[in-house]
């Protein structure tokens, strides 16, 4: 698909928008945040080229209209599926970004097993007297199994890798903000 | 059992939530409970998530397992390989490392150490410290200190790339590599590979110099308001090497209370299950350890950074060992507790990992190429722990007769801090927000206590999950009136 780079908002020659992007990770490791932050010193040029809404970054708690969201991670409660669907409706392009959001990743290893009998051992048998599984309503509820991004929502793209380079970021990034098709050339497409 | 964890009548009272906790690493949300006089009655940080790792690499093999648990967390990707690995050293038989090996892994665990506190410090936390806790809060981010502060914030990308870089050179990638593996490691480093990082560490440790005097003059401009802020008393537990220096690789355990007196010292960390035990708390995922002997009211303790320098006796490089005694001197022969120290603390081991890392690379042994241990006779079980950025981390293994792991328990580091972060939000509330209209910059006052211990809460989610942290706010019937921890001022 196309991505066509949104008009400029109404203004005089101010030169075009900064693009609007959000991140999130959902049950993930953030090491794909790491490597949004492995940019190094292009960090300082992608400040001058978007602006960034709702990120672990950056203290907007809750997603504005955007032209990009990255989403890290898998889906694996409610909290997450409620996130996933905030940033759904908010962002033009949403992405899946890194192993965990494309296909599960390692969380998904836990698909294998029933979630009480994990919790039960982990909170109750380990603990001895006075174990007991967290059920606050605090605490969001855990899904049955863990999901790729994708089974929840329509996503656009998906960037490979654990985590995807920071190279890949700044072509992926740089791509949308000239308003170029993404493309991400064999070596920056890494499955580790 | 503590003050403000549990409130009497909560069905009375009304809910604030911070959710999630922002500039920190993972998801955490924060709960109060006030009066209609605004009287803070409960205050909770809950770690929401679950993801299993104990349970679902049980039949995994054991030479997987480094860098499958590493996988736990992106920020610190190599304590985890580390802890495990260690642990997996004496599993699979192997005897003393060779010098290299030993002094590769330390290389890549001093480059964890220093990437990780630069990533906290300059991208995550100086926003409040640089910007103001109640700066505007679209801006109170790195973007924002780019803006205002050009030259820090690229001496801090510098700083965290290098350290990244010093990860790539030993184990192949900058998040998730190899590097260690059950024995020894995997690749030599190359005379080109340790000229190049020699050539730039130099600036490291200017840069990370400059950054512990800037923290110092943040603290000279507000003594008071840096010593008070979320502070309170509590015991501290760390590695020591066997002269009682600040070893982040290897060592034993040791522990002061709260006036500094030794609880226990040199233990053999593979004894910890005595030594320690977890406590459940229904309102999270998140355990609660405790010194056994001590009990889970007084038992709690502090990990990281401000621990790790109160702990220890002195710091094994000379640049950071003055900075530990100024440091020191601040509590006049008692420890220090406040919140805001472990900015500064953090600072003092960044320092010295930059130290660390030099003289590393200056040693002609990092360059050899006996890479593997002697093999030996295999045991069933094992630990091995280290202090990863944030404290101690504790990982556990048995391993069945065909290599399979048959059981794992893991105590991350975060984990270790979980009573002691509640308490500083706890301190904060009684200190900033009891009695007041609860304002967005208010609130950010819990989350500035809450980054100080840089909690990385995709580690505290092993035991299947993960920490969002939120504040809500409710009626007095209990209604969600607000939610959205920030743009909140005045809705009280």
């Amino acid at each position: 698909m196309t991505v066509s780079v949104p008009a400029p908002h109404s203004g005089p020659a101010a030169g075009p928008r900064k693009l609007k992007v959000a991140t999130a990770s959902l049950s993930g490791c953030f090491g794909c945040h790491m490597s949004l932050l492995d940019l190094d010193e292009r960090l300082l040029q992608l400040a001058e080229l978007v602006e960034f809404d709702r990120s672990p970054i950056t203290d907007i708690k809750h997603c504005g209209p955007c032209d990009v969201g990255l989403i890290e991670g898998s889906v694996c409660n409610s909290e997450n599926v409620h996130v996933l669907r905030e940033f759904r409706s908010h962002c033009k392009v949403l992405i899946a970004f890194g192993a965990c959001a494309v296909a599960g990743g390692l969380p998904a290893m836990r698909n294998g097993l029933d979630v009480g009998d994990c919790l039960k051992e982990i909170y109750c048998d380990r603990v001895g007297p006075g174990g007991l599984i967290p059920n606050d309503r605090e605490l969001p509820l855990l899904l049955d199994k863990v999901y790729p991004i994708n089974e929840v929502v329509r996503v656009d793209y998906f960037i490979p890798g654990c985590p995807p380079s920071g190279d890949a970021i700044w072509k992926y990034l740089t791509d949308v903000i000239a308003g170029r098709m993404p493309r991400l050339e064999h070596p920056m497409l890494r499955y580790d | 059992m503590f003050d403000l964890e549990t409130a009497a009548n909560p069905e009375k009272l009304r809910r604030i939530a911070i959710d999630p906790v922002s500039r920190v690493e993972g998801h955490g949300k924060v709960t109060l409970l006030l009066d209609e006089n605004n009287k803070v009655h409960q205050v909770r940080l809950h770690i929401v998530e679950f993801r299993g790792f104990e349970k679902f690499i049980e039949g995994r093999p054991y030479w997987e397992v480094p860098v499958t648990v590493q996988r736990l967390c992106g920020i610190c990707p190599v304590s985890h390989q580390l802890a495990a690995v260690k642990a997996m050293d004496i599993i699979a038989g192997f005897g003393p490392l060779p010098a290299t090996a030993e002094k590769l892994r330390r290389l890549m665990h001093y480059g964890q150490i220093l990437q990780s506190h630069a990533v906290h410090f300059f991208h995550l936390a100086s926003p409040d410290l640089l910007l103001g806790f109640d700066s505007e809060m679209t801006r109170r981010n790195i973007i924002g200190v780019v803006a205002d502060h050009p030259e820090l914030a690229t001496q801090g990308v510098l700083l965290r790339k290098f350290g990244q870089e010093v990860i790539r050179h030993v184990s192949g990638k900058r998040v998730h590599g190899t590097g260690a593996i059950p024995g020894g490691v995997n690749k030599a480093l190359s005379a080109a590979e340790q000229a190049e990082m020699r050539g730039g560490i130099d600036a490291m440790i200017k840069w990370s110099r400059d950054a512990v005097q800037l923290l110092k003059r943040l603290h000279h401009g507000n003594p008071e308001f840096y010593n008070r802020f979320g502070a309170f008393d509590s015991s501290m537990m760390g590695l020591v090497n066997g002269k009682g220096e600040l070893d982040l690789y290897h060592g034993g355990l040791r522990a002061r209370d709260a006036d500094g007196a030794i609880l226990f010292d040199h233990v053999d960390y593979a004894t910890y299950d005595s030594l320690l035990d977890e406590e459940v708390k229904p309102w999270s995922y998140m355990k609660f350890p405790y010194i056994r002997a001590i009990g889970p009211e007084h038992g709690w303790y502090k990990v990281g950074p401000l621990a790790r320098v109160q702990v220890c006796d002195r710091i094994p490089s000379p640049l950071a060992e003055v900075e530990r005694q100024e440091l020191a001197a601040l509590g006049q022969g008692r420890p220090v507790h406040g919140t805001l120290l472990y900015h500064w603390a953090r600072l003092i081991e960044m320092l010295h990992a930059c130290e660390v890392i030099r003289d590393l690379l200056d040693d002609p042994d990092i360059t050899g190429t006996t890479l593997m241990a002697e093999p030996g006779p295999r045991v069933e079980e094992a630990v091995g722990v280290i202090e990863a950025p944030r404290g101690t981390l504790f990982h556990h293994y048995r391993v069945d007769e065909h290599d399979m792991v048959s059981f794992c328990n893991l105590i991350v580091s975060t984990t270790n801090n979980n009573q002691a972060m509640n308490e500083a939000i706890r301190s904060v509330a009684r200190q900033f927000l009891t009695g007041r209209e609860i304002t967005e910059p208010l609130m950010n006052h819990i989350e500035v206590a809450i980054r100080a211990y840089d909690p990385c809460l995709s580690c505290a989610t092993h035991a299947l999950g993960k920490m969002p942290l939120e504040v809500e706010l409710l009626d007095a019937e209990g209604r969600l009136l607000q939610r959205r921890a920030h743009n909140m001022a005045g809705a009280a």
